[in-house]
């Protein structure tokens, strides 16, 4: 049973937001992250602000910039079910597909899926690590076969989303309400480095709502994937993975936008490959260069040295099937 | 539970709707407030120890209950309505066990809280049995031998309820994705894939009869 806790669910996003000023509560979207961070006692809360009766926050529409919107209540699974989606923004509705499992993807919202919290083994045990207000990170020296090789800075965990590298490598944008304003992050822009702020996984304040996710219009010649690697073929997070989003111009890459998950505290861009990539046809020569160069740089700990591996292995594959 | 949270003085006054109001500060309130019909809006923070009045429509009935915030479907439907058909597993959304229909679609009963529950179409394996007879896919769990110890079987069974209303005639691998979000300890995996196949034909046929 969870500790006590007081619960609202409001018909209108003023009404949301008005309820998160006074009564500083956290937000329950579809409840699958939240409820089981409150069940291991990871999180408390005084007040629950339910987002699942706005109908605003819900569905998929054509955006005003002639690209998509996805409201933020909406469900992961009808995320990789629509359409428009699948035929052209295929990363985002591969990366869906493979979160978890039918019924947290139909629970599950793409909102709660870019806000949730790490899965880090040390987070969500009995440990007081840096995310929890400690003074270090107990992954990097203990076991640490599923955490970073790149970017932990203070903190290694790696992100669990699946739609976060696939929303960023397509160029999308978070829209936030709060405060009595509303402003617009980019997705890769939207996860907190933990030397900033350890205690924040994202750049929103506790008042601030996430609305929506706004796809840019696709450019001529986009091809885009994302797969990923796990210990067990369903309901597994990312060992390691990969989104792409490349703009083909004939045979050659004219702009490339490459995504790690599984690899660092947010998505992780690979420049290195991007550069190698960009400008080139998809041969076999430029896929290995690009492989190469995704996991240049990579600081793997003590026990998930397979990783750089895994990584270099999967941007190959990928490329290989998008070329 | 270790850390528990402090009671605040706000969670010992209960925030009441006129509680609500009158703590509320002035920026927020003008937000909360604007047009006229606003204020109405805004609904009650209902207090931690408060029950709450909900209706949850389960199998088809409406039943009007009191709950606290914090109970979740399946300690709702197993503790308060004596359906314990539903099974508590990990209860952190890990095993499927406490599987139900919602709206038709399999959802965890762990990972819902009741007051979440209402206004939607709740089925529970209490609810395909056809007075004293097992429903199709129950029956057909019986004739394949999908099970050892049965505990996981009322989840597969709603899981696989729930996929065949989505998709009537799925292919292997579409039942081996589809069962996915529901563990088994004792591994019956392949004649639970059977199970489902078989209640798929059973379905087809009756339908073409
Ligand atoms: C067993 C299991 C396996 C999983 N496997 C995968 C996987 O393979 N890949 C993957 O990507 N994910 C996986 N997940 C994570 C799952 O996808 C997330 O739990 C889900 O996306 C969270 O969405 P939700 O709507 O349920 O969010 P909630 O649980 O309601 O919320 C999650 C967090 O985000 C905050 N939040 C939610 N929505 C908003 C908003 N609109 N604005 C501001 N804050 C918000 C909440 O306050 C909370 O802290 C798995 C989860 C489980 C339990
Ligand atoms: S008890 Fe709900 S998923 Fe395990
Ligand atoms: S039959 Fe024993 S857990 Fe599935």
């Amino acid at each position: 049973m969870f500790p006590r806790f007081s619960h609202a669910r409001p018909t209108d996003l003023q009404a949301a937001l008005a309820l998160l000023e006074q009564a500083s509560g956290r937000i329950h979207a579809g409840g699958t992250d939240l409820l089981g961070c409150l069940h291991d006692g990871v999180l408390t809360a005084d007040t629950l602000v339910s987002l699942s009766n706005i109908a605003e926050l819900k569905g998929i529409s054509p955006s005003t910039e002639n690209g998509l919107r996805i409201g933020a209540m909406t469900p992961i699974g009808a995320v990789a079910a629509h359409a428009g989606i699948r035929s052209t923004y295929s990363a985002l509705a591969q990366a869906a597909s493979v979160v978890a499992n039918p019924p947290l993807r139909s629970q599950g919202t793409l909102g709660g899926n870019l806000c949730q919290k790490t899965r880090c083994w040390y987070y969500r045990g009995d440990f007081p690590c840096l995310r929890k207000g400690g003074d270090h990170c107990f992954a990097f020296e203990g076991e640490n076969q599923h955490h970073a090789i790149f970017g932990g800075e203070g903190c290694y965990m790696v992100h669990p989303s699946d739609t976060a590298p696939a929303l960023a490598a397509l160029g999308a944008t978070c829209r936030i309400s709060g405060g009595g304003s509303s402003r617009s992050v980019p997705v890769d822009q939207f996860l907190m480095p933990a030397l900033v702020d350890p205690q924040r996984e994202t750049v929103l304040e506790p008042t601030e709502i996430l609305t929506e996710i706004l796809l840019p219009p696709a450019p001529p010649g986009l091809r885009s994937s994302y797969r990923k690697i796990r210990s067990r073929q369903a309901w597994d997070f990312a060992l390691a993975g990969v989104a792409l989003a490349l703009q083909f111009d004939g045979n050659v890459v004219r702009s490339a936008r490459v995504f790690l998950s599984g690899a660092a505290p947010m998505p992780w861009r690979a420049q290195g490959a991007e550069a190698v990539i960009t400008g080139n046809s998809l041969n076999a020569q430029t896929i290995t260069k690009a492989a190469a160069a995704a996991v240049e740089g990579a600081e793997p700990l003590q026990h998930n040295g397979a990783k750089v591996a895994l990584f270099e292995g999967l941007v190959a594959e990928s490329l290989e099937t998008m070329g | 539970m270790a850390n528990k949270p402090k009671t605040t003085d706000r969670e010992r006054d209960g925030v009441t709707r006129r509680g609500f109001i009158s703590t509320v500060g002035a920026g927020a309130l003008g937000a909360a407030t604007v047009g006229t019909s606003r204020a109405e809006a805004v609904p009650e923070i209902t207090a931690p120890e408060a029950m709450v009045q909900i209706g949850l429509t389960i199998n088809g009935r409406i039943h009007r209950l009191l709950v606290e915030p914090r109970w979740t479907l399946l300690f709702t439907l197993r503790e308060r309505l004596g359906l314990t058909g539903t099974k508590v597993g990990c209860e952190r959304g890990e095993c499927g066990a406490c599987t139900v229909l919602i709206n038709g679609q399999p959802r965890y009963a762990c990972m819902t809280l009741a007051v979440e529950a209402e206004g939607s179409q709740i089925t529970t394996i209490e609810g395909l049995m056809d007075g004293e007879a097992l429903g199709d896919v129950q029956q057909a769990f019986v004739n394949e031998d999908a099970f050892q110890c049965g505990y996981c079987t009322p989840g597969q069974i709603m899981a696989a309820e729930g996929l065949l209303q989505a998709n009537p005639s799925p292919s292997t691998e579409e039942i081996r994705k589809g069962m996915s979000g529901n563990l088994c300890r004792c591994a019956a995996y392949h004649h639970i894939v059977r199970a489902v196949d078989s209640a798929a034909d059973g379905r087809r046929e009756g339908d073409d009869r």
